[in-house]
């Protein structure tokens, strides 16, 4: 049979975010893949060298718009290296209790997008009301819905408002119930699973050699996440465990990402038991950064993300560079789903949760 | 056939009998106020029906993208307004652009607006859809849609709320309505 | 190989080892899990070569360019997963002749990355397996970050 090319993209409703997907298909069979990206492309480490230090923070924000606070993160931890800043340790734990809320809300943004791509419209429905409980607990926090410009370099903006607390147990609680409720209507129901089991085999060997990294990788069976084996804020003073997969495939992605939902409440809980109940969150920084280099590395919600600073004593970076964990995974779709069929597209590039604003950059 | 047996008959071919035949239908309608009669019965109508089932086009672009989302999620529920998200720009009248546009975008944005047919509106959602926005001093970010297409509605914000969403695809109906859409007879 | 874990002293010593006068080890930075070195462009491919198989570091995390106007940085930023170290090589590149040897053929998750610093930057990567634009249009003639080049491209 004959075979062609067809594109994926830019607008696709299987895309999240823009890019292309060019395959090459033998009848419904997938021979040949290439991801065609820069759609997106803005430019931002070119723009940021015009930036003085804290004006880059709502900048980061926008580079991953399902997990700035991630972001915004890794940046000003980049930045409290270069400069020699001592975080206090209140800000590190509401940074860290900030991060694991991100990931609950990224993951349930994940678990949105790929209902509906599966034809299963009432997890879409679910999960984004969900999602909005942690929005209105970071509005609450911070302001914004999705860009929060909370992150400061040297802290965070502002301690959390009276009740705050109190709301986010509730809150937590609720959602404790609602995971169960999601397995429920996934793990159980067979037509999902038939749509991700056996999909998109990757081995732990090569997918720690083509750099895939988070939840996917876990998903392979490889023991690493950097909150545990790099640890970074106040990681290394809770008690959790890593949730790793061994099936290597579409499922196995799935459940991480499920459990690693369940986690991160746990680690919110006892962020909040071991949390200093006040001093201070933030510290001055200077407005000048010293020459030299500095780097630092955060589990993402997708991934690694690695942020690479050269200072030249100036209020601006000379050089910022961002290693993004969707550009990599990306770059090893092709070897994901060459040789399946196309109508299982949608599910394995969508269980890698792409999110373009950081890959294009 | 001898032509010159019928003294009085006109030699027209195929196309040119059809102009004419249109021609004399459209007097004829016109001057007898078929018409007006027409659109002002049913003018209304279609009106009313166009602007309570916009049809935006799925294409999330940015992170205005996840705005547009939550606000076909259950708590703000556009549904209620009459929009449904199509994939297909064929069946779309409202091309919703949530995001930069960069330089390799630009001609398949271009290529996606001349698909959607006639009647039909652009919203520019946020603020780099307007002006470019945070990226404004980009060497790949076009500065603003309206350079390349022209814009119904801005929805300002970076990025807007669901609430501002919703405000701003009603005064989009509000634009219909004070249009002469639905009026298919009157030229 | 592979299952071996090695500290950062010990690391610092079979590098120091095995390749004595072309890799420079940065000694004042004293953070946990972290390695900072210098090499040069000749040895860089044996040098990732023997850390990916004698080291363990299996992982590439991030290869990047820096403009200095006088010269071209390339920097690799690469993890053990076993040993729990994050090394990072910087090598300086000529600015009139910005080559160097591809480490794709070693980490497939690099190769993104040198497409990327090509797009970027101009610095071409020797024996990279498809060295094209990646990020912006393939018709552009410039090379958006280097520092001579105008904000607003064209």
């Amino acid at each position: 049979m004959a075979e062609m090319w067809i594109n994926m993209g830019p607008q696709h409703p299987m895309t999240h975010g823009l890019w292309n997907m060019r395959i090459k298909v033998d009848g419904e069979t997938i021979v040949d893949s290439e991801p065609v990206i820069g759609y997106l492309h803005r430019g931002w480490e070119r723009m940021v060298e015009d930036r003085n230090y804290p004006q880059i923070i709502p900048m980061a924000d926008r580079l991953c718009y399902g997990s700035s606070f991630t972001w915004s993160h890794v940046y000003c931890m980049t930045v409290e290296k270069l400069m020699g800043i001592e975080v206090p340790e209140r800000a590190k734990y509401i940074r860290a209790m900030s991060d694991e809320l991100q990931r609950i809300g990224n993951h349930l943004m994940w678990l949105a997008a790929i209902g509906t791509d599966l034809g299963n419209l009432t997890m879409f429905l679910y999960a984004t009301r969900d999602r909005e409980l942690f929005l209105d607990m970071f509005q609450s926090l911070c302001g914004a819905r999705m860009t929060y410009n909370f992150c400061r370099i040297g802290g965070v903006r502002n301690d959390s408002p009276p009740n705050w607390v109190r709301d986010l147990e509730r809150t937590l609680d609720y959602f404790e119930k609602r995971l169960v409720e999601y397995d429920m209507l996934v793990d159980q129901s067979k037509l999902f699973r038939m749509r991700m089991e056996g999909l998109g085999y990757m081995s732990a060997k090569d997918a720690i050699n083509v750099g895939l990294t988070g939840p996917v990788l876990r998903a392979s069976g490889v023991k690493y996440d950097i909150r545990h084996n790099d640890p970074y804020e106040i990681y290394d003073e809770l008690d959790w465990h890593m949730c790793t997969h061994d099936a290597c495939d579409t499922w196995a992605r799935y459940r991480v990402r499920m459990m690693e939902m369940k986690e991160s409440v746990n680690i919110v809980r006892e962020i909040l038991k071991k949390m200093p109940k006040s001093g201070p969150i933030r510290v001055k920084p200077p407005r000048n950064a010293p020459a030299g280099t500095a780097m630092a590395r955060m589990e993402d919600p997708r991934g690694e993300s690695l942020m690479y600073l050269v200072g030249d004593g100036g209020s601006k970076p000379y050089r910022l560079s961002v290693r993004s964990p969707l550009f990599v995974i990306l770059s090893a779709s092709p070897k994901l789903i060459n040789g399946y069929k196309i109508a299982d597209v949608p599910s394995i590039l969508g269980m890698l949760d792409v999110c373009m604003g950081e890959t294009d950059r | 056939m001898d032509l010159s047996l019928q003294p009085h008959a006109i030699a027209m071919s195929a196309q040119e009998f059809m102009t004419w035949s249109k021609g004399v239908v459209r007097e004829l309608t016109k001057a007898t106020g078929v018409k007006k009669a027409v659109d002002t019965v049913a003018g209304p109508f279609f009106n009313y029906g166009v602007r309570n089932s916009i049809y935006p086009l799925h294409f999330g672009i940015a992170c205005c993208a996840l705005e547009m989302a939550a606000c076909s999620g259950p708590r703000f529920d556009n549904e209620r307004l009459g929009m449904v998200f199509r994939s297909s720009p064929r069946q779309c009248d409202v091309l919703l652009v949530n995001g930069w546009i960069s330089k390799k975008l630009r001609p398949s944005l271009r290529r996606l607006y001349e698909e959607m047919p006639d009647p039909k509106w652009v919203v520019a959602m946020g603020e780099c859809a307007i002006s470019g926005g945070p990226w404004y001093d980009s060497y790949n970010v076009v500065q603003g849609l309206d350079t390349f297409i022209p814009v119904d509605v801005y929805i300002p914000g970076c990025p807007p709320r669901p609430e501002a969403m919703i405000d701003g695809f009603m005064k989009l109906q509000l634009k219909m309505k004070n249009s002469r859409v639905g009026l298919f007879m009157e030229d | 190989m592979e299952n071996d874990t090695y500290s950062v002293e010990q690391v610092k010593a079979k590098i120091s080892q095995t390749f004595p006068a072309d890799v420079v080890l940065d000694d004042g930075r004293t953070e946990t899990r972290r390695l900072y070195m210098a090499a040069d462009r000749s040895v860089l491919f044996n040098l990732c070569k023997f850390l990916k198989d004698e080291l363990g570091f299996d992982h590439c995390s991030l290869v990047s360019g820096v403009d200095w106007c006088d010269k071209f940085q390339s920097v690799y930023h690469i993890t053990s997963y076993s040993s729990n170290i994050t090394l990072e090589i910087v090598v300086d590149l000529p600015h009139d002749e910005p080559e160097v040897d591809s480490v794709t053929p070693l980490w497939q998750g690099a190769n993104w990355h040198e497409r990327e610093t090509f797009d970027m930057f101009g610095i071409v990567f020797k024996g990279h397996p498809n060295l094209k634009r990646l990020l912006l249009p393939e018709d552009y003639k410039f090379f958006p970050m280097r520092k001579d080049c105008a904000e607003g491209g064209q």
